[in-house]
């Protein structure tokens, strides 16, 4: 009978420290393949890059408790409904496709959509010039939607879990080019690996594809974390923040109204 | 020691494999201890799993029995890999949703908990299978003795059925903890850090492909080895006393 | 270790009587999963069906294609390596268990990865390869695909086999030898067969075990059934439904690969 309280007490105890622990921490969810130079991992198994340092911005200016959750990209807008993590901000472009799904924060950052080819190749980022192509895409992202639209008739569209794998068949010859953010394509041709090949151009722009840039995914309906990062990342624009963390990483800005 | 593998040009890979960052194989040795635990817990629930499961098939009522040859059929026919996907994303959420309709907030799943009540099902199914073999292979005499003795159902089960089946159960159980540890490298498609993702990232991070892939090898190659060294005495000892397999009266 | 995968062969092994699904609580859970059936119709998303069904034929067929080429193949491989292991000398056993062993021992998803992304990104450095006529077709995922599936389906095939041949009665080989029978001959005629004939129930959950590894290949690029369900996934954010249809798809091939293996063997004389 004791047993039974001390057990019955105990597992009460247990759920409420749940329970609160859980109404202070935010997850953000991030992609557990590296993504440089926004997001990668050192052998210590911390996580750094430019978007990194930016959430730890944001969420320092919102005052959230965030905890930076690894998941697979893949199943990262399941994870987000699923309530494994509270928000994405893993380079996720906002598009009128996921918004049926899921709400968006403001954006964070934006940057056009490349295509990258070996320099012996005479490629225009345009459907004409690929027709016959081998295009590699990484899955699930605004890049497969606009390849699929776009290249999908006249190329082969080959689809990879990670944009590094693509990479590595780009340099591997298995792939003509692949289209990706031109700030990671930059970070990559600029790489002892990726010095085969170059940026051909961005492509054409479809906004509705293509998206408005990057912000942060949350759950549709939660407001209230919804108002807090746009809060935060309106800090961190105003008071210089995300041009100092930028321009730590990059000559350019990447953020325009 | 050094020169040796600068000759055999594996100084990089030696400094890729070294333990203490910036070298990853503490990084890969982590992700096997997790690979282990996942493995480990997958296959002790899919045991619990297998025991009512094969005891329900055996002796269960004809619903029991119905519903438990649809859940066998049913997990062992789609693969794993899509197993995983369908419960882990909707065990999770439903898990969620019961909780919040209970009033308390959201609960915290750890990816080792889910891990393991992913793989322990589709393993339970399995384990099912095997015990159910081996608990029909023990000689009916021996348990009618036992009940002809006054015992109850549950001491029948620890002290008769449970001991002479073990010799019959172990080579399938041995196979089903070889499929335990590798099936958590499906876990990586989750995004869960287990052997085979922590491979991957450090792959990615280093390009040094090949290294990589072959260490995990490796260490997946040691876990099979020495556990089948380990499942070799436990059926020797769980056949202590009766005659050898390959005795050569017939 | 030398004990096969658990297979799909214990225990539905008897016919279906037609007359055994009409009790009365047979006919409730039938009730119950059309219940759950027409609730699935009902309230889930099945809109996105019609514009990715050709898409879906296509990646059907593809897994069964590499369903079947991969079978053929690594069986036929597993019939030397069985045969190196059960009666071979040290230097063709020795490498037969080793090759076995490490198959069995590592993950399918990790071979696959070190054959397409490790081996296959050491061939472009090669001059002569890249120009060479096989070019073509070693930029593909599928050769990959196809090789990998296929050393995994002989590894353990390799290991039921050295068993079957094993078990074979010695006294009708030293019967056929007694007759003067060539050797070739009576490892076509007499060995051969039964040792098939034995490893048939077993082959059957094998192939099952073999179609549950085919998505593993969507990893590295090849378009088939499981990455067409990923495709719909990312395209439209629908989750559970296109997983549904997939396993349904899975059990339907297991059902008929199951119904064939029984035909095969019922075909084959019993003694």
């Amino acid at each position: 009978m004791k047993f039974k309280t001390l057990l019955a007490a105990g597992l009460t105890a247990s759920v409420l420290a749940a329970g609160a622990a859980s109404a202070q921490e935010v997850k953000i969810g991030i992609a557990a393949e590296p993504y440089p130079p926004f997001a990668s991992l050192d052998a210590s198994g911390n996580w750094t890059g430019w978007e990194v340092e930016i959430i730890g911005a944001i969420c320092a200016a919102a005052e959230l408790n965030c905890v930076i959750t690894p998941v697979a990209w893949d199943g990262i807008i399941p994870s987000l409904t699923g309530q494994q993590i509270d928000a994405i901000m893993a380079s996720m472009s906002i598009t009128e496709e996921r918004m049926e799904t899921i709400d968006f924060s403001d954006p964070y950052y934006n940057t056009p959509a490349v295509i990258v080819a070996d320099k012996s190749m005479d490629i225009e980022p345009t459907p004409e010039s690929l027709a016959g192509k081998i295009v590699g895409i990484q899955a699930s992202t605004i890049h497969q939607s606009y390849a699929n639209a776009y290249f999908g008739d006249a190329a082969e569209v080959r689809v990879y879990q990670t944009q590094d794998e693509a990479n590595q068949d780009l340099v591997a010859g298995r792939i003509d080019a692949t289209q990706a953010d031109s700030i990671a394509m930059a970070d990559f041709v600029g790489s002892d690996t990726g010095a085969c090949c170059e940026i051909k151009g961005p492509v054409a722009n479809d906004e509705a594809i293509l998206g408005k840039g990057v912000g942060a995914g949350i759950r549709k309906g939660d407001d209230a974390l919804r108002e807090s990062l746009n809060a935060g990342i309106a800090a961190i624009l105003a008071d210089g923040t995300h041009a100092e963390i930028t321009s730590r990483y990059f000559t350019t800005s990447i953020y325009s109204e | 020691m050094e020169l040796i593998l600068e000759t055999l040009g594996l100084a990089r890979s030696a400094e890729l494999l070294a333990l203490n960052p910036p070298g990853w194989g503490g990084n890969l040795l982590r992700g096997l201890a997790n690979s282990l635990q996942i493995a480990f817990g997958a296959f002790g629930f899919g045991l619990v799993i297998g025991l009512f499961g094969a005891s329900g098939k055996l002796y269960g009522g004809v619903v029991v029995r119905d519903l438990l040859a649809i859940y066998t059929t049913v997990i062992r026919a789609v693969p794993e890999l899509v197993l995983i996907l369908i419960l882990y994303y909707v065990g999770t959420d439903l898990i969620n949703q019961v909780s919040q309709a209970m009033g308390y907030g959201r609960v915290e799943i750890s990816g080792v908990v889910a891990g393991i009540w992913v793989l322990g099902i589709v393993q339970g199914a399995y384990a099912t299978e095997v015990l159910r073999g081996a608990i029909q292979a023990v000689p009916k005499g021996q348990i009618e003795a036992a009940r002809a003795y006054g015992m109850p159902p549950t001491m029948i089960m620890r002290r008769v059925t449970i001991p002479a089946m073990m010799s019959f159960a172990t080579p399938g159980l041995a196979n089903l903890w070889l499929i335990a540890t590798k099936d958590t490298a499906l876990l990586a498609i989750v995004g869960f850090s287990e052997l085979t993702l922590e491979t991957r990232q450090a792959a990615a991070s280093t390009r040094a492909y090949f290294t990589f892939f072959l260490a995990a090898g490796a260490l997946y190659m040691m876990v099979t080895l020495f556990s089948g060294a380990i499942f070799a005495r436990i059926e020797k000892w769980a056949r202590r006393g009766q005659p050898s397999l390959r005795g050569t009266s017939k | 270790m030398g004990a096969p995968r658990p297979t799909l062969a214990a225990g539905d092994k008897q016919m279906i009587d037609w007359r055994s699904l009409l009790q009365p609580h047979r006919i409730v859970l039938m009730a119950l999963f059309a219940g759950l059936v027409i609730w699935c119709a009902v309230s889930l998303r099945w809109d996105w069906i019609p514009e990715y069904t050709p898409l879906a034929i296509e990646g059907a067929w593809r897994t069964i294609w590499i369903l079947v080429v991969t079978t053929v193949a690594g069986f036929l491989l597993a019939i030397p390596l069985g045969l190196a292991q059960a009666v071979g000398p040290w230097y063709l056993s020795a490498p037969a268990k080793t090759f076995c062993t490490i198959i069995r021992g590592t993950p399918l998803l990790l071979q696959i990865w070190l054959l397409y992304y490790g081996l296959g990104s050491l061939f472009p450095q090669i001059p002569w390869i890249r120009g060479s006529e096989l070019w073509p077709y070693l930029r593909q995922a599928w050769p990959y695909a196809v090789l990998a599936l296929t050393l995994s389906y002989a590894g353990y095939e390799g290991e039921v086999m050295r068993g079957a041949f094993s078990g074979v009665n010695k006294g009708q080989l030293e019967a056929a030898n007694a007759f003067g029978m060539p050797r070739f001959t009576m490892f076509r005629r007499i060995w051969l067969p039964q040792a098939i004939r034995n490893v048939l129930p077993t082959l059957g959950g094998e192939t099952i075990l073999q179609l549950k590894a085919t998505p593993l290949v969507a990893t590295i690029t090849v378009v088939e059934i499981y990455s067409v369900s990923s495709r719909v996934r990312s395209d439209t954010f629908i989750v559970y439904e296109p997983l549904i249809l997939l396993a349904v798809f899975y059990m339907i091939i297991a059902g008929i690969i199951t119904l064939m293996f029984r035909r095969f063997e019922n075909q084959t004389v019993q003694r």
